[in-house]
């Protein structure tokens, strides 16, 4: 570590809040576009006017929108988003109820899919060209070109209905042991890993062939390097900054599939209370589940680039 | 096919080698090499040499097969090899050294964990010997510091360095055979010198059996005992160096060493024709300009030039001394932070867009790469079609003859007019470049580096083009090039810059009497000559590096007749010699001659 | 350009079948789309209904033709809609440079970390879904894609000699943009039309599942899978062929990217 690089990571540190930020005005300006009274709209027709007067007070309706945005921005940061328009629960109590579940979902899900993408891009991009690679390649432009609840539609369709396998609920309350949970989150799980190993082993496919292409691989393969060493040695190191990054971003493209799985399985996580927020336009909700799933996205890129960053011998050794 | 004899070291025949579709780009070749013999592949680009050398390898390239013939090392079928055996084969019997050594070392590793590595994935010697190996071979190669330098990373080591640890590499294991592809090509001159010292020393210190691939003949001339001459993937001629070059048999050889020491295209310059360009005090660089308006990355400090109307001006200089730069300030393309350009006498604006469209059609410009200075999207005639209607207001029939005229003015049939610049080939394309020029009817053209990228039979036409074009229209140039003999082909007058600086400003025919400045006489010293035992005759030359001190002398870290105590801490003045010439230096006249005929006289 | 390989033949196939679908929905459907034909819902594959029947009890092949108007319509439109925005910025950013460059580049980028599935949500939280609003979103969703390519090619072409020569030349920026940089990006900014246009596919009709999209009586494919999702337990071909249609149409457009330029979309992210 030095100067340089702790320079360079402050500048993404920055960089990554700034984006944040302004993720946050576009968010908050999206939530605004609403033409007419939010309160009304809200209340509906039937609504006495001192309702809707109050309804007005108690979202700062009554205050200019850039001070509002600042006022919801410091909730954000101070730990208070607000409060649900549909059941006056504070949001905090709604999102935390629900936290736990989807970070589990994630962290399977994770398991599963960031070792299996790594190995199909890692052996697809060593036998580039090959019939495996065809297949492969193949095989993924068909599951990213389909959409994510036509997956988990078959899934169901083929393991649960037709062959009994596997239950076709995801969520089951009370105390369960660890097979049983495995074998609910199966279908969830096996979708959105589809989903994301198609995005991260093409794209680390992509990284790790730049590298495998470069003349110091074929110097190392002139020096009589086998295949293991040419890649564990000589293509790893240096496309471990890509690979890195190629993981955090096809994060984007799970978030998509984790929407959708959650709802079909009515998987009580964060994007199912999301889905069910935008259906009922409970906007305090919204903005504040769509700001949990951005700051965690950017987090993940930021970690990406700080990894690229210290992987980097140039910047590493000056 | 004649068996080899007994005591051939390497020997092929047949060799063939196809691209996708099957056709040969290496076609019948067949040579023999002995125990410590260094054999030349030379040719120009497609000639097949660098992939004859790495079938040696049992090698072929991406799209490429080798498809027939016989290689043999020692007693080893190299074609004949299991994925394994060539595994085995490569690194440890059979080396290579690569072009380019900045691209061939892996950025994450340590130099030393990538110079031992053959002898370790061979298993031939552990690693603490593998390392004092490693540093006996630094030391041969004459690096600095050769303790040290393994513990670096490759990008905090130097291009002539780096192509020097690229030899150690090859040579940790003590190969039968090593390949060395063009393996100073990408170097200066200046660099390029040591490199190849250090290199022929090893080689003949080990008694390393070798081939030296490269278009280069003064460079092959150093190396080599024998040569083979390449063309289209076939052999030309092959002989012992000295009879190739004395007395070569094949039109092609005789082609090849013409072109290698062009003849003058020069007349002599209009006497006392009044300044076409004259150019002040010049200071330009890249970023923003710092509070006394000089750019925070400065390229060029304080140069000054007259070209005369209708002669013509060389930049000489090596790669990063601002000789692009140069080009570009004066076309308006990078606006200078001082100084002034005046054409015929009248002050040109600095940028572009504050230039009279007139002032814009007297000075043009023609890059060094024609593959990026022709839009992929349009064709020829389009190309050559917009400065006639941009100037002239050309446009439909009398466009249309112009065209056809212009082509003809730089020898390219009319019916190349309606193709795309991806379907020509690399010297047609630079004539078109010309052509594009000439539709101005420009008073001065910018050449920057337009024969660098060419090989040495078709830049050499080119150069022949620029003369003829020069006397038929009277246009003068600015012609910028790294290549001494090139320069003073065609230049009447010569501007030598380094780091920037304008180290010697002389009429080309003076450039090399001496006294001189000691860049110049460097420069001139380490250009190859087509002659063996050339390499022996020159002096030791040192890594360019600009002086860390503002105020001492840029050269001052290189100088070999520098003053201490006034060179490292004084900016040298300009200094007049009586041969007419210009220099920046703190010595005088007949200190130079004295110091240069000393050193002359050493060995 | 090459000849196309069987593969990409039989994407364009495709591609130009549903879209002559779209099209031709009014003349060519044997029903109108929102009738109710007979009793029997979910029904299997017929004579009279080819592709069975919905929920309700509607001709589903007559659904199908009418859900392309849906699906391609929008997506075509949201997609030109974001190449046009995005080519226009790119453009301007690379030929500008400055503060302009600046300012779009973080603004976009930001936009570029919002996953587009949540950005379209929040916004029909807030706009609810109606069909301007779904091309509108979709079109501002994938603008930043398209700017980030096209700036970087025009950035790359910007550097290139021959537009140096153009600009010693005396050349405005405008000449520069129009006759030396858009000529050499076309290739690239189709791909990535084709690319975006999957991408729009696949979030409408991820948007319409969830019921957030194009609402009843109206449907497109996405809706059409919601509606009847119901008959998946016993295999109706209400729910699959609707599946198959949207598979089959992404599936053809990635197919003839892949042909035409591979390698590039690797690099591209949304």
């Amino acid at each position: 570590m030095n100067a340089a690089m702790l320079r360079l990571i402050a500048l993404r540190l920055a960089l990554g809040a700034l984006t944040l930020f302004i993720v946050a005005a576009l968010v908050f300006t999206a939530t605004e576009l609403l033409p007419g009274d939010v309160a009304e709209a809200l209340l509906g027709q039937s609504a006495t006017p001192a309702a809707v007067a109050g309804l007005r007070a108690a979202l700062h309706l009554d205050q200019p929108s850039w001070w509002r945005f600042c006022l919801w921005l410091g909730g954000l940061l101070g730990g208070d988003p607000g409060v649900s328009l549909v059941n006056r629960l504070p949001v905090v109590v709604l999102i935390g109820n629900r936290l736990p579940n989807s970070l589990k979902l994630a962290s399977i899900t994770a398991s599963v899919t960031v070792p299996l993408a790594l190995l199909l891009g890692i052996t697809t991009a060593m036998w580039r060209g090959s019939r495996y690679d065809r297949m492969v390649g193949m095989a993924i432009i068909g599951i990213v070109s389909v959409p994510e609840f036509l997956i988990a539609s078959l899934a169901v369709l083929v393991f649960a209905v037709k062959l009994r396998w596997l239950p076709a609920l995801a969520f089951r309350a009370g105390p369960q042991d660890f097979w049983a949970m495995m074998r609910l989150l199966a279908i969830p799980v096996g979708t959105l890993a589809l989903v994301g190993i198609g995005q991260m082993s093409r794209m680390t496919r992509a990284a790790l062939v730049t590298v495998l292409e470069s003349s110091y691989v074929e110097m190392a393969r002139l020096k009589g390097a086998g295949p293991l060493r040419i890649v564990l040695i000589h293509a790893l190191p240096n496309a471990l900054g890509p690979i890195v990054n190629a993981i955090a971003l096809s994060t984007s493209f799970l978030l998509g599939g984790v929407i959708i799985v959650e709802t079909i399985f009515n998987y009580p996580g964060l994007a199912k209370l999301m889905v069910d927020a935008v259906s009922t336009r409970d906007l305090p909700l919204v903005q504040a589940c769509a700001m949990l799933f951005c700051a965690a996205y950017l987090a993940l890129v930021l970690v990406a680039d700080v990894v690229a960053i210290l992987s980097n011998p140039r910047l590493r050794q000056r | 096919m004649s068996a080899p004899s007994p005591n051939a070291h390497v020997s092929v025949s047949g060799l063939r080698v196809t691209v996708g579709g099957g056709a040969a780009i290496v076609d019948d070749v067949g040579f023999e090499i002995a125990r410590g013999e260094v054999l030349a592949l030379i040719g120009e680009s497609g000639s097949g040499k660098t992939t004859i050398a790495l079938a040696m390898l049992g090698y072929a390239r991406a799209g490429c097969r080798i498809a027939g013939g016989r290689v043999q090392v020692g007693d080893t079928d190299v074609l004949g090899l299991s994925a394994a055996g060539l595994a085995d084969l490569r690194g440890r019997r059979v080396a290579y050294i690569p072009q380019s050594a900045a691209a061939a070392f892996n950025p994450a590793q340590r130099l030393m964990t990538q110079v031992t590595e053959s002898a370790r994935i061979h298993g031939l010697l552990d690693r603490a010997a593998a390392e004092r190996k490693a540093v006996g071979l630094f030391r041969a190669l004459a690096l600095p510091d050769p303790e040290g330098v393994g513990e670096r990373f490759p990008h905090q080591v130097s291009g002539g360095q780096l192509q020097r640890i690229t030899a150690a590499m090859a040579l940790i294991t003590d190969p039968d055979l090593v390949i060395l592809d063009e393996p100073t090509t990408a170097l200066d001159v200046t660099t390029q010198i040591e490199v190849l010292r250090a290199f022929r020393t090893v080689v003949r210190e080990l008694h390393t059996t070798a081939i030296y691939v490269s278009h280069d003949l003064a460079v092959v001339a150093q190396m080599a005992d024998r040569i083979i001459v390449l063309k289209g993937g076939r052999m030309q001629e092959e002989a012992p160096t000295q009879r190739l070059l004395d007395a070569p048999a094949h039109p092609y050889t005789r082609e090849l060493l013409a072109a290698f020491a062009p003849s003058p295209r020069r007349m002599e310059a209009p006497v006392a024709a009044p300044a076409l360009l004259e150019v002040n005090g010049l200071v330009a660089g890249y970023g923003p300009q710092a509070r006394d308006g000089a750019p925070m990355v400065p390229v060029l400090h304080d140069v000054g030039f007259a070209i005369p109307a209708g002669s013509v001006l060389g930049v000489i200089g090596e790669s990063g001394c601002g000789k692009s730069t140069l080009a570009r300030v004066i076309a308006g393309l990078l606006p200078a932070a001082r100084g002034t350009v005046k054409l015929r006498g009248e002050n040109l604006p600095a940028r572009v867009a504050d230039r009279s469209r007139d002032q814009l059609r007297r000075v043009q410009i023609v890059f060094q790469s024609a593959d990026t200075a022709l839009n992929p999207a349009r064709t020829v005639r389009h190309i050559l079609a917009r400065p006639l209607k941009f100037y002239h207001g050309l446009d439909g029939d009398a466009a249309r003859r112009r065209v056809d005229a212009l082509l003809d003015m730089v020898r390219l049939p009319a019916t190349l007019a309606d193709r795309p610049p991806g379907a020509l080939s690399g010297g047609q394309k630079q004539r078109v470049n010309f052509a594009r020029a000439l539709a101005a009817e420009p008073e001065l053209i910018l050449c920057d580096e337009v024969t660098s990228a060419l090989d040495a039979v078709v830049g050499a036409a080119v150069l022949d083009l620029l003369a003829e074009l020069k006397r038929e229209l009277g246009l003068s140039y600015l012609f910028i090039s790294h290549d001494l003999s090139t320069v003073r082909a065609i230049c009447d007058q010569v501007l030598i810059l380094y780091f920037g600086h304008r180290m010697e400003y002389a009429q080309s025919g003076a450039m090399l009497q001496r006294p001189m400045h000691p860049y110049s006489d460097l420069l001139i010293a380490s250009v190859p000559e087509l002659r063996t035992g050339w390499l022996d005759s020159v002096g030791p030359t040192r890594e360019a590096t600009p002086s860390r001190h503002r105020t001492a002398c840029v050269f001052f870290p290189r100088c070999p007749v520098s003053i201490a105590g006034l060179c490292d801490t004084t900016p040298p003045p300009p200094r007049p010699l009586s041969k007419g010439a210009e220099i920046l230096c703190h010595r005088d006249e007949a200190s130079l001659l004295a110091v240069q005929d000393a050193m002359k006289e050493m060995p | 350009m090459r000849r196309l390989s069987p593969i990409s033949m039989a994407a364009l196939a495709v591609v130009v079948a549903w879209a002559l679908a779209a099209v031709l929905a009014p003349w060519i459907a044997p029903f109108p789309p929102g009738r109710i034909v007979t009793r029997d819902s979910l029904a299997d594959l017929s004579f009279r209904f080819p592709l069975g029947t919905d929920y309700l009890g509607r001709d589903m092949l007559s659904r199908v033709l009418f859900g392309a108007r849906y699906t391609l319509g929008i997506a075509a439109l949201s997609t030109s809609l974001a190449c046009l925005m995005g080519v226009t910025l790119g453009l301007t950013a690379a030929a500008r440079g400055g503060w302009f460059d600046m300012a779009a580049s973080r603004i976009l980028d930001a936009m570029i970390s919002v996953p587009s599935l949540l950005a379209a949500l929040v916004v029909v939280s807030s706009l609810g879904s109606s069909i301007p609003v779904l091309i509108a979103v979709a079109a501002v969703i994938y603008t930043p894609g398209a700017y980030r390519l096209s700036r970087a090619i025009a950035v790359n072409i910007n550097a290139m000699d021959f537009v140096a020569v153009a600009r010693a030349r005396g050349e405005g920026t405008l000449y520069l943009i129009a006759a030396e940089i858009l000529p050499n990006m076309i290739l690239p900014v189709l791909t990535d039309f084709g690319l975006r246009f999957v991408f729009v596919v696949l979030l409408l009709t991820g948007m319409s599942f969830l019921g957030l999209g194009i609402q009843p009586p109206n449907a497109d494919w996405g809706t059409l899978v919601r509606e009847n999702v119901e008959g998946l337990s016993f295999g109706a071909p209400a729910v699959i062929t609707p599946a198959l249609a949207i598979a089959t149409l992404t599936i053809a457009v990635n197919a003839l990217i892949d042909s035409v330029a591979t390698g590039r979309r690797d690099d591209d992210i949304r």
